[in-house]
């Protein structure tokens, strides 16, 4: 590859790329994203090469293997690019219908098509599925559009450009100011003004700074920055040298957890590919800007994606936080000011230079800017990753983008952030979706996990949930999060167990307070979060647990039991055969019944009655000396 | 200096910018509790890690709680210690703390000097709302270590004290949450780490989490059997600290009191380990002269500089991290372990008592010598030369058991032969004070003229790292000293990138030397006491008629008699020890 050695050069390459590209009258695209991967994307990718060259059709189709395309739900997805038909759980046999019925006779195949599970019709264009309809793909702009492990492909579609907008139009404080004025604010989490923290490191003097890319998403669900890394790392790298130069500073360092093989892999390669064009190294398009980038692999800690928790680790320390001040801006990787950004936050920065920060400015509500990307899971139809501008509603993406909920229940809650984020319920559903409004509504941003649960969920035991991979992520530090997040699940645990008593609501308050209140990081000010918003909305489940020792939804097994209904019993000792502990009692043609201290509800005894005597009870039930109680 | 003004419970405060909420209230007589935060100022050494959340205050315009130990005073803050909001926090934390801690205070080897229990006390706290599992860890015991980590509450002081002051780097937190605790990698056992058993991770420790190994009841059990007879010596530096375990003033000098108290306690002849540090200094200062002349003479085969040998954590610390010098120590043996081979030597002779039935007990400020009176070259035929090291603590313990009235005893004076000392013997507990001794001798064999002011004040003082240029009548020898392991490390490594411009290093491997040994009273990070500590032992030096170990008449005695020549052939078969190379033992930290 010849090197890049200014921005008219970039230009020119980019025209020759567009030109070859025109050359190809249809394109396909196949999902490469690791859910796709994981589904025999690949093979289905070859079967396609293979079929079109077979055909001699592969001077005119083009198939290229993007990154994810969000609708991880219906994976692998193949998009016939030239009229937006989009297939769903394409499997490599289908690779021949493809190409035999789509390309070559232009007829679309009816059974790989979505089917609305709302309206329960079939949609063929992909910008009339509900899933996409309300999207706004910012960040997520390139993935399942490009092929990530070609950088000439994101050149096409204007990859690098705003690097040389950056480095031949504008200095340093110019850079900043148009990421000020953009309003953008990093989507790790905090939602800190990602300006503001470029201008910081910018005045701080040192002979030495630091870009560093937070690739550690640890949130259970949340996997967008793993997506944005596979589907389109060359603007995450373009975006870090952006930031490098306006920060003064020379080297990148991306802090990616270990457990992401795709994501490293292909970002090893666009990092490569950059430098052989030139485009990290030394002299940048000829403008004497020098950066180049590093990685650094995190072992999968959650509090690692605290930024001094984070920088610690790449330094080969401990992974636990620091107290700030000082911030990183101003002492952080080796001592060194360093700005530390989310790969969500830099994805969205090369857009901003090339359209504005009035465009960008235009998206979004008074104090959030531009779009959030989140994962959406749990409960809902339409799982996948998904990007809506700021200030939409939870019911626009749940029952829109979402596709409603699994199995016609009722909605009952979604977590969002995380776990540090909170329950919001049917009466949050309206609210617009911007940073301050979820804190004010008891939850917060989080790196855009978003779960939604339904009327089967056990909100007594979501908050457990929470808690339990709280508990396992503290780093230990601080004694409020160390032992008392240990604390508050025990309480938790011993509520679903149906052993709770109406101190343990008070102890619970408390806990949640004080550790809020005292914890040295975020995650800990945050993990009471889940407990404190499901005690706020649905404090009568919790009282049900305490009170009736009863569980509606059924989760907490210790307060179900399995009873035996006399009168629809025949006593054919089919159950009591099948029991693992020898729970249940009866003589032959008799009725049997269960022994409630013995049973340990495993409800093997309920599928094996063939004559639904056997029936699950919500409340907890006592063995006593005379019978069940 | 700019100047800074903050209110802190309504009580205007000034102080230096820079300084933190918790220094700036303690200025003004707000005791805001704290249990992870530890300083010893002139030291340099400071723990705030910002942990255990105790000193936690409300700082208006502040969302959350602030850590008043890590959090810098500015201009204008108004700060709240005590409202029911900080109360509050801080009942609950502690709490917390002690819902994941043993309640066996009552047994509890640092009962009464445990700083979660005098917090809890402050504080009246009479119950524990949390239940629930508690963190339990093997014990692990080292021969001179008691790790008992379920009581660890992560404060992280002995992590601080083994990596940055000492960089031995044996310590460090692991596991992660509920889990995690400090301990070896790997939670190997404290043995089988780098430790040196210098014990200033115990001297820290708020809790009961690590002890010293304590031998007080063997010592017990030999002095009740018949026969045995049973002798003690005591280090230069417990008698500079012994007094405080009794209310005494630091710097109290106890020498008196401790003879007696030693003498009720049962112990046929009570001695002095200052005697062998005159002894040391015989062998040692003639070691040095040995190597100076060679080198002068043009030997380039000769070693130098030599490192003094008679701290036995600095010791440890050599043998794992530089075991490509063992040739640089001087060879003479602590005094801990000259007075052990003389004493089952010549001084049994002396009695017609076997080496077996002869018990040789040292009392010492050093949690390390219980490792090195078992080391297995200080042993003849399996029995050691010193049996059992007891740390000035225990020796407290001991005469408190044994209903002694300290503070009435009268002032005794050490038995003889090996109980005479002089000035240069008493100063081996600070640091320099081993090569200000050596000084004293080496100047007069070498020159053969009298040394009219015997003070070398340029080797005294609490910095780190010091050096000094001695005149030896026209020969300029240069001496390093450090004291820190961490400091020792610094002048180790310039002595293997052949870098080191002295001849002669002293090393302490505890911060102040042995007057702030892991086995003295605890401190609790006052480093006003060290320095009462080490103005007392000039005070005994000054106070003494005789202050060259080369004129003690007792040691002059020992060659005559016994020993024949410093380095002869039974000198060396007595007083000299190699070392080993541990390095295999090491995992390297950078």
């Amino acid at each position: 590859m010849t090197k890049v050695t200014s921005l008219a050069d970039l230009k020119k390459m980019k025209e020759v790329l567009d030109a070859e590209r025109a050359k190809y009258t249809k394109h396909l695209h196949v999902c490469g994203g690791t859910g796709c991967h994981a589904a025999q994307s690949i093979g289905l990718d070859a079967n396609l090469k293979e079929i079109l060259a077979d055909k001699g059709l592969n001077q005119e189709v083009q198939v290229t293997m993007t990154g994810c395309f969000g609708f991880c739900e219906k994976g692998p997805i193949v998009k016939v690019v030239h009229d937006n038909t989009f297939y769903t759980e394409v499997t490599p046999k289908d690779a021949r219908d493809i190409v035999d019925e789509h390309i070559v006779k232009g007829s679309k195949i009816n059974r790989l098509l979505y089917t609305d599970p709302v309206t329960n019709e079939q949609v063929s264009d992909s910008q009339q599925m509900g899933f996409y309809k309300k999207q706004h793909r910012i960040a997520l702009r390139n993935c399942g559009a490009i092929n990530p492990e070609n950088i000439e492909d994101s050149i096409i579609n204007d990859g690098y450009l705003a690097l040389g907008k950056v480095l031949t139009q504008l200095d340093a404080q110019q850079t900043i100011d148009i990421i000020k004025k953009s309003g953008l604010r990093g989507r790790g989490g905090g939602g800190f003004p990602t300006g503001l923290k470029w201008d910081i490191t910018s005045k701080v003097t040192a002979d030495q700074k630091y870009v560093v890319c937070n690739a550690d998403e640890g949130d259970p669900g949340a996997f967008m920055d793993r997506a944005i890394l596979e589907g389109d790392p060359h603007s995450v790298i373009e975006a870090m040298a952006i930031c490098g130069y306006s920060i003064g500073a020379s080297i990148g360092l991306v802090y990616i957890r270990a457990e992401y093989p795709l994501a490293i892999t292909r970002l090893k390669m666009a990092i490569n590919q950059a430098r052989e064009l030139g485009l990290l190294g030394k002299n940048i398009l000829g403008k004497g800007f020098d950066f180049d980038i590093e990685l650094r692999y995190g072992a999968g800690a959650f509090v690692c994606g605290e930024e001094t928790a984070l920088i610690h680790s790449m330094e080969g320390l401990r992974g636990e936080p620091t107290f700030k001040p000082p911030f990183p801006s101003v002492s952080g990787y080796l001592g060194k000011p360093t700005n530390v950004n989310n790969v969500e936050t830099f994805a969205n920065i090369p857009v901003i230079i090339n359209n504005g920060a009035e465009w960008f400015a235009s998206i979004g509500t008074e104090k959030s800017k531009g779009t959030k990307v989140f994962a959406l899971a749990g409960k809902i139809n339409n799982v996948g990753l998904i990007e809506v501008p700021m200030g939409i509603t939870l019911r626009e993406i749940i029952f829109e983008i979402g596709g409603g909920i699994k199995d016609g229940k009722k909605f009952k809650a979604v977590q969002t952030g995380g776990p540090s984020g909170g329950c919001l319920t049917e009466k949050h559903l309206d609210t617009p979706i911007d940073y301050d409004n979820l804190v004010e509504v008891g939850s917060m941003m989080g790196s855009g996990g978003m779960i939604v649960l339904d009327e089967d969920d056990c909100m007594v035991s979501v908050a457990k949930f929470y808690l339990d991979f709280i508990v396992e992520e503290s780093c230990g530090k601080c004694t409020p999060c160390r032992i008392g997040n240990k604390r508050l699940y025990e309480i938790l645990e011993k509520i679903t167990q149906g052993k709770g008593t109406m101190e343990d609501m008070e102890r619970l308050k408390n806990l949640s307070s004080v550790i809020k209140d005292t914890s040295l990081c975020g995650l800990g000010q945050t993990s009471p979060n889940p407990v404190l918003s499901t005690i706020q909305n649905f404090k009568e489940e919790y009282l049900e647990h305490i009170i009736d020792k009863k569980c509606r939804s059924g989760q907490c097994k210790a307060l179900l039991h399995y009873d035996i209904e006399a009168e629809l019993c025949v006593g054919c000792t089919a159950c009591k055969r099948c029991c693992p502990v020898n729970a249940i009692t009866g003589d032959k043609k008799q009725p049997h019944v269960i022994n409630q201290d013995i049973c340990i509800k495993c409800g093997a005894c309920e599928e094996k009655c063939a004559f639904d005597a056997i029936s699950i009870k919500l409340e907890k039930k006592i063995h006593t000396e005379h019978g069940n109680d | 200096m700019e100047m800074i003004k903050l209110t802190i419970d309504n009580k205007i405060v000034e102080v230096e910018k820079g300084t933190t909420v918790l220094k700036a209230a303690r200025k003004v007589g707000i005791d805001i509790p704290s249990l992870c935060y530890f300083e010893l100022c002139d030291m340099k050494i400071e723990n705030k890690p910002g942990g255990c959340r105790v000193c936690v205050v409300e700082i208006d315009g502040r969302k959350n709680l602030a850590p008043s130990c890590a959090t810098e005073a500015t201009e204008g803050m108004v700060v709240n210690t005590h409202n029911i909001r900080v109360l509050n926090a801080r009942r609950t934390v502690v709490k917390l703390m002690i819902s994941d801690h043993p309640f066996d205070c009552l047994v509890c080897a640092k009962s009464g000097n445990c700083e979660l229990q005098n917090i809890a006390t402050k504080f009246g706290i009479r119950d524990i709302p949390y239940q629930g599992e508690k963190s339990t860890y093997r014990k692990d015991t080292s021969p001179s270590i008691i790790r008992d980590v379920d009581k660890c509450i992560m404060c992280r002081r002995c992590e601080m004290m083994c990596n940055e002051v000492q960089t031995v780097g044996a310590l460090s937190a692991i596991n992660r949450g509920f889990k995690s605790v400090v301990a070896p990698a790997f939670e190997m056992d404290l043995e089988k780490s780098p430790c040196t058993y210098c014990g200033q991770c115990v001297s820290v420790c708020p809790t009961g989490a690590l002890t010293e190994v304590d031998h007080s009841n063997d010592v017990l059990r030999a002095l009740s059997d018949r026969s045995k007879t049973v002798i003690v010596q005591t280090a230069p530096a417990v008698r500079a600290a012994l007094g405080e375990e009794f209310g005494l003033e630091p710097g109290t000098s106890v020498t008196g009191k401790m003879a007696a108290a030693l003498r009720r306690l049962g112990f046929k002849y009570v001695f002095d380990t200052d005697f062998a540090a005159d002894l040391t200094i015989m062998e040692e200062g003639t070691e040095l002269l040995g190597r100076l002349n060679r080198h002068l003479s043009g030997d380039t085969t000769v070693k130098l500089p030599m490192l003094t040998s008679c701290c036995p954590g600095w010791v440890n610390f050599f043998e794992h991290n530089f075991s490509d010098m063992l040739d640089i120590p001087s060879t003479a043996k602590s005094p801990q372990q000259m007075f052990g081979a003389i004493a089952k030597s010549y001084f049994a002779d002396k009695i017609g008592v076997n080496r077996k039935d002869l018990v040789v007990v040292s009392i010492m400020p050093c949690l390390a010598k219980k490792y090195e009176c078992q080391r297995d070259e200080f042993k003849v035929d399996g029995n050691p030369d010193v049996d059992f090291s007891l740390s000035t603590r225990e020796l407290a313990q001991f005469i408190k058991q044994a209903n002694i009235d300290f503070m009435d005893l009268p002032d005794e004076n050490f038995d003889n032969p090996l109980g005479e000392s002089t000035g240069a013997g008493v100063i081996f507990a600070n640091t320099g004070g081993v090569i200000e001794a050596a000084c004293r001798t080496a100047y007069e064999l070498h020159t053969g003229k009298d040394l009219k002011k015997v003070e070398f004040e340029a080797l005294r003082g609490m910095d780190g790292i010091r050096s000094a240029t001695i005149d030896f009548d026209g020969l300029p020898i240069n001496i390093g000293i450090a004291h820190g392991l961490a400091n020792a490390r610094k002048l180790l490594d310039d002595v293997r990138a052949g870098k080191s411009k002295y001849h002669a290093i002293e090393i302490m491997a505890c911060p102040g030397g042995c007057i702030g040994g892991g086995g003295q009273p605890f401190h609790h990070g006052d480093s006003e006491i060290l320095k009462k500590r080490a103005t007392s032992i000039y005070a005994e030096d000054a106070g003494k008629t005789i202050r060259k170990s080369h004129k003690n008449t007792q040691i002059i005695k020992l060659y005559e008699e016994f020993l024949g020549e410093p380095c002869g052939h039974k000198s060396h078969k007595l007083l000299h020890t190699k070392y080993f190379d541990k390095s295999d033992e090491v995992s390297i930290i950078e």
